[in-house]
């Protein structure tokens, strides 16, 4: 197909621009200093004495660098300094108002909960994240729902702050790292899902830089970045295989999990080759009792940043025919350098009634927003 | 759907690796002492993701009971090859020394399997085609296996895990693919794993049937490595077969690769067009198994994502079971694209086939 | 289409651009080692202000392991997804013939053509002696 993607002289598409629900928004700690008035003084200490201790072999820099202002789009940088993500009134300026974003959902990355070995200090910053989001947040920007960020590898302490932060209904879901130290379906995490589900708050599965310590791509470790994108992808597929195949969902029938710019094109592939492989192999998982494509699309939601941009419009349609459209929600991943803008990010005229159900309808009934 | 042809080529069946004792033939005086001193030579080396007993292994009525008369060849020649009326199969016997640390070790008992392939298959079955199989421990090992066996036409491809211990791709394994590249061999990456590692990002699953899912985003990762390494352009005569894969993984794939180098392109210049143009010339895909439901439409709807006619290699995978009958083709598959899949393609994948009657007579003189 | 009077040449030296508005549309005027070349400033791709992006040298396409750069200064990152586009003809250097930045004519006009008008000449006061850069659009 030969032809402009985005005509620069067209009016806006204004239908896009009206009431959307971004799944995928990031706000970051100018630094860990922004965190004190909520960290008790001995890991106030900590930071300043002993610092974030990590599973990579380069201190506060990804060992495989990002291509575009570390991975942050090149303008959202506030002028005043600091990382892309830390100013409010940059994100209502540059974000929020222009692109009618009715309610932003957080994904807060970049303070290393999600890579701190201590466990006790990712979870003295889990609960600090949390009163922080609220605080500087969501409370002058009452737009952003926040996600309940918890110390993942120890779900007793994971359970307790759940608990703690569900009581106020701002916060819309836990937000967890597919890169865990082992399958997200095993055991050691069920507490986690037993306490979504008790509080009726999904589950958002959204990549970290850093993991539990396997090579990232499950075939040795990746050399360039293109390499480690694509893991985004492959990552997804094992956690949602795992999940599946541990008998999560037929546990936790109530729990719901939304998979967070780990694409969506590969879900209908992947449900099928799961159901061939599990009509083989039931002797082994009789604690799953339906085919596994049923609990993809019955319990997994998806986003759609970063938008698959298929050279046939027909591709991405049948995509989404198969994956079903009550299951894809707008993100835009904000202010990351592959930031999807709502106006522009499908390449392919949608009817009204796909418009509102992937920008705004299902996140709204997923999430019980207004 | 069956063939509805004489003479496709099957470019991937099985046959179980061969027990030790019968390697010990072709083994030299210091190796053979070595496996029955320390009794190496009592166990079958199979591959932990290639467990014989698994039911996908042996399709049901493909499996011999203990008193059934005749060979496993003789089951594949008329199981297989007669059954589906193929002129050529490409058999890959895959062993379990490729996942062995001791890098001189492997390449011994490996020396034994090849030339064992090429004495008790090869040689009795002028139908069949073989794949030289190396370890990548010690990649000079590796080049000089495929330099002892360059000069046998009856081997058609390298044969490697698709999951080792390093990325694929890396520049520590191009003498290997330089070797294959000059002999005219394609390098064949079968699904399997040396569990080196664990097979997916999140650490170790716990069920075989998630290693078995679990293979298809380790095709993606040595794919997108090969292509990041630039060794498709180092490499320009060289293809890569990739075999039961599940091939519907591979339109998302190419999606996402072409969108990313519109960004990524400067930290890989070396790779100088979109790459699904790359991979469409250079990597081709065996048919089984195929991730689809049983619905033509859907699978119609797959073939034109795929947006090439010239990646699939026909394939029964015999004795695995992704199939039941004669339906090796998945419905939807339209006629003229069938007799490319098992005939075209496959002669133009191997060079080696293209050479007819004369392999099979060099073949007889090796013997 | 009226043709707008942006800058003096004087003001946009070689290797520098800057972005001009005209009539409500942003455009980046570059000044390439003398040429003078327009974009309107956003991505064909995502809609991204694109000439706020990097102005950057080719990386060339190279073998494996190698990397060199030439022609400084003639292409344009974009800020956002980091597509590359070449400021003389707007084209993205991966996907040219389906990816086009929005080229804006441009030309250089000397003062004493100028004030014979009719030209839009936004907030300049033309004097005979200068070079001006004038957009059409």
């Amino acid at each position: 197909m030969n032809q402009q993607l985005v005509d620069p002289l067209r009016p806006e598409d204004k239908r896009a621009a009206a009431s959307i629900v971004d799944c995928d928004v990031h706000i970051t700690a100018r630094s860990a200093v922004d965190l004190y008035p909520w960290l008790p003084a001995r890991w106030r200490e900590h930071v300043e004495t002993i610092g974030a201790h990590v599973r990579s072999g380069v201190y506060n820099q990804e060992p495989h660098p990002r291509m575009m202002a570390r991975g942050m789009r090149a303008d959202a940088y506030p002028e005043e300094g600091g990382p892309a993500g830390c100013s409010l009134p940059l994100l209502q300026r540059q974000h929020l108002d222009p692109n009618g974003i009715q309610f932003g959902m957080l994904i807060a990355l970049g303070r290393g909960i999600f890579e701190e070995r201590n466990q006790a200090f990712a979870a003295a910053l889990s609960t600090a994240i949390n009163n922080w989001q609220l605080e500087k947040w969501v409370d002058p920007e009452p737009r952003l729902m926040p996600a309940i960020i918890v110390p993942q590898e120890d779900a007793e302490v994971a359970v307790a702050e759940i608990e703690r932060c569900a009581a106020d209904t701002r916060f819309k879901q836990i937000l967890i790292s597919p890169k865990s130290l082992e399958p997200l379906g095993r055991k050691r995490y069920w507490p986690i899902y037993a306490a979504a589900e008790r509080a009726g708050l999904p589950l958002a599965f959204h990549p970290a830089a850093i993991g539990g310590g396997h090579f990232s791509s499950g075939a040795g470790s990746p050399t360039y970045y293109l390499e480690e994108h694509n893991t985004f992808g492959t990552i997804t597929q094992a956690v949602l295989t795992s999940l599946i195949f541990e008998g999560v969902f037929e546990r936790f029938p109530g729990l719901k999990v939304v998979a967070v710019e780990g694409g969506f094109t590969w879900a209908p592939m992947l449900g099928w080759r799961m159901d061939k492989y599990w009509s083989r192999l039931r002797a082994e998982v009789p604690h799953v009792t339906r085919p596994p494509s049923e609990y993809l699309r019955s319990h997994i939601w998806f986003t759609t940043q970063p938008m698959e941009e298929t050279r046939k419009q027909a591709h991405l349609r049948d995509v989404i025919d198969w994956l079903g459209w009550d299951r894809l929600m707008f993100s835009s991943d904000y202010p990351h350098w592959d930031f999807d803008d709502p106006r522009y990010a499908f390449k392919m005229p949608l009817s009204d009634e796909e418009r509102r159900k992937v920008f705004h309808a299902n996140a709204k009934v997923l999430y019980g927003l207004p | 759907m069956k063939i509805p042809f004489k003479g496709a080529v099957d470019c991937d069946l099985h046959l179980s690796a061969p027990r030790m004792s019968a390697l010990l033939p072709y083994m030299d005086e210091y190796w053979s002492d070595q496996f029955s001193n320390r009794h190496i030579d009592r166990f079958a080396f199979t591959m932990s993701s290639d467990n014989p007993i698994l039911p996908l292994q042996w399709r049901p009525d493909w499996k011999a009971g203990a008193d059934e008369p005749g060979s496993e060849l003789d089951r594949l020649r008329s199981r297989a090859l007669d059954q589906f009326g193929s002129s050529i199969g490409i058999v890959n016997v895959i062993h379990g020394a490729i996942a062995l640390y001791h890098g001189d070790m492997a390449a011994a008992i490996l020396r034994a399997v090849n030339d064992w392939t090429a004495d008790k298959v090869l040689s009795q079955e002028s139908r069949l085609r073989g794949s030289i199989l190396v370890s990548l421990q010690d990649p000079a090992l590796a080049v000089a296996e495929i330099e002892r066996l360059a000069g046998n036409p009856g081997f058609v491809q390298v044969l490697l895990p698709v999951i080792g211990e390093l990325t694929i791709g890396r520049r520590i394994y191009w003498p290997v693919f330089e070797a294959a590249s000059r002999a005219g061999l394609p390098i064949c990456l079968h699904a399997g794993s040396l569990n080196r590692h664990a097979p997916t990002g999140v650490g170790w699953p716990s069920y075989y049937v998630e290693d078995y899912v679990s293979q298809s985003a380790g095709f993606e990762a040595s794919l997108v490595s090969l292509l990041a390494e630039g060794v498709f352009q180092k490499f320009p005569d060289l293809t890569f077969v990739l075999a039961e894969s599940g091939v519907t993984w591979m339109p998302s794939f190419q999606w996402r690769q072409d969108k990313m180098w519109l960004g990524v392109r400067t930290e890989l210049p070396w790779i100088d067009r979109m790459p699904r143009e790359i991979i469409r010339e250079r990597v081709r895909l065996t048919l089984q198994p195929f991730d689809a439901p049983p619905d033509a439409a859907i699978v119609e709807r797959l073939l034109d994502h795929l947006g090439s006619d010239e990646m699939l290699l026909f394939s029964t995978d015999y004795p695995h079971w992704h199939f039941d009958g004669d339906d090796v083709v998945p419905d939807g598959f339209p006629t003229d694209l069938l007799r490319k899949i098992a005939i075209d393609n496959p002669h133009a994948t191997y060079g080696r086939l293209r050479q007819g009657g004369e392999a099979t007579k060099s073949l007889e003189v090796t013997a | 289409m009226i043709r707008h009077i942006v800058a003096k040449t004087a003001e946009i030296p070689a290797g520098t651009h800057r972005i001009v508005d005209v009539s409500g549309r942003q455009v980046g005027v570059f000044n390439v080692n003398g040429e003078f070349f327009a974009l309107l400033n956003r991505c064909p791709h995502g809609g991204a202000e694109l000439c706020k992006g990097a102005v950057t040298a080719l990386v060339q396409p190279s073998g494996v392991g190698q990397y060199a750069v030439s022609r400084k200064g003639e292409f344009l990152r974009c800020p956002w997804h980091g597509w590359e586009f070449e400021i003389r003809s707007g084209q993205s250097y991966c996907d040219p013939a389906r990816i086009k930045a929005r080229k804006i004519d441009v030309a250089v006009e000397r003062g004493e053509e100028l004030v014979k008008g009719p030209y839009v000449a936004e907030s300049y006061d033309v004097t005979v002696e200068d070079d001006y850069v004038v957009l059409s659009l």
